[in-house]
């Protein structure tokens, strides 16, 4: 079950493709923190991968950080495996963290449903707003940008105008 | 001409592929019936060589043959725009290629 807006943010402690482990508290500083189930194979990913960039280097300097979790089966779609993570990470130019959640726990804990999709915390690591990161996978055609302005909005202190919306893309591969 | 519309319901993009193909359909005028099936199980997917939803042939070839040797697989399927972007349905052109 997804969980709930105002909910505080399951702790997670994964590899990810830069080889070093990542906690949540490691972002114990970030005003902003998004976290956002992805993968490889999935084409919704893939056209907005490039925007998941964009943001972290738009506020990356005002404390915004972004995580991308892989929880996909890797066994039943080894496009998903850590290996073709880092691959991933490295073509793309990845700016940032890509976690590989291999048993699921995290994805568990937090309910994701869909890639990609988003749950942005506040300071104080509440959720703040769900879903989308904007309302068209083709960037040209996006009048909502649901993710930027829920950040620009918890990095102003205050609360997103939309805090949910559904999230469109792949379904996350869960095990057997 | 025969064609088959191949889809898993776990990937929201067929409903989009579908409607693209009636309209190229339509627009060329032509009155084919659709074959439609929904793919349920690896097994099957295998079986098929169903390498992503949606998956469309036209007299048994696919639309995209690039990535119709993929891996069979309950997946959205990657198409390339004609720049390289992807997209997880076919392009229209691709379908008018294929309709022609």
């Amino acid at each position: 079950m997804t969980i709930a807006l105002a909910t505080e943010a399951p702790t997670f402690d994964l590899p990810g493709v830069d080889g070093r482990q990542h906690s949540l508290g490691d972002f114990a500083d970030t005003p902003a923190l998004a976290v956002v189930w992805s993968c490889n194979h999935c084409p919704y990913v893939q056209a907005w991968e490039g925007r998941m960039i964009e943001l972290q280097r738009e506020f990356g300097d005002r404390g915004f950080g972004l995580v991308a979790i892989n929880s996909n089966d890797a066994d039943a779609y080894p496009e998903d495996s850590f290996e073709a993570m880092q691959e991933r990470a490295e073509e793309q130019g990845f700016n940032f963290d890509y976690l590989y959640d291999e048993d699921q726990s995290v994805l568990n804990a937090y309910g994701a449903e869909r890639t990609p999709e988003v749950f942005l915390f506040d300071g104080d690591r509440r959720l703040v707003y769900h879903g989308a990161i904007d309302d068209s996978r083709e960037e040209a055609e996006v009048s909502e940008r649901y993710l930027r302005d829920a950040i620009e909005a918890v990095l102003a202190g205050a609360s997103p105008a939309v805090d949910e919306t559904p999230a469109v893309g792949c379904s996350v591969k869960r095990k057997p | 001409m025969e064609i088959e519309f191949l889809f898993w319901d776990g990937c929201p993009s067929h409903p989009e592929a579908r409607q693209l193909l009636d309209d190229v359909l339509a627009e060329r005028g032509l009155d084919a019936a659709v074959k439609v099936r929904e793919v349920y199980t690896q097994a099957e997917a295998e079986e098929l060589r169903f390498p992503g939803s949606p998956t469309i042939r036209v007299d048994g070839k696919d639309v995209d043959p690039d990535s119709a040797s993929a891996r069979p697989a309950l997946n959205c399927r990657i198409y390339r725009k004609q720049d390289g972007r992807p997209s997880p349905v076919p392009t229209r052109e691709q379908l008018e290629a294929a309709l022609s």
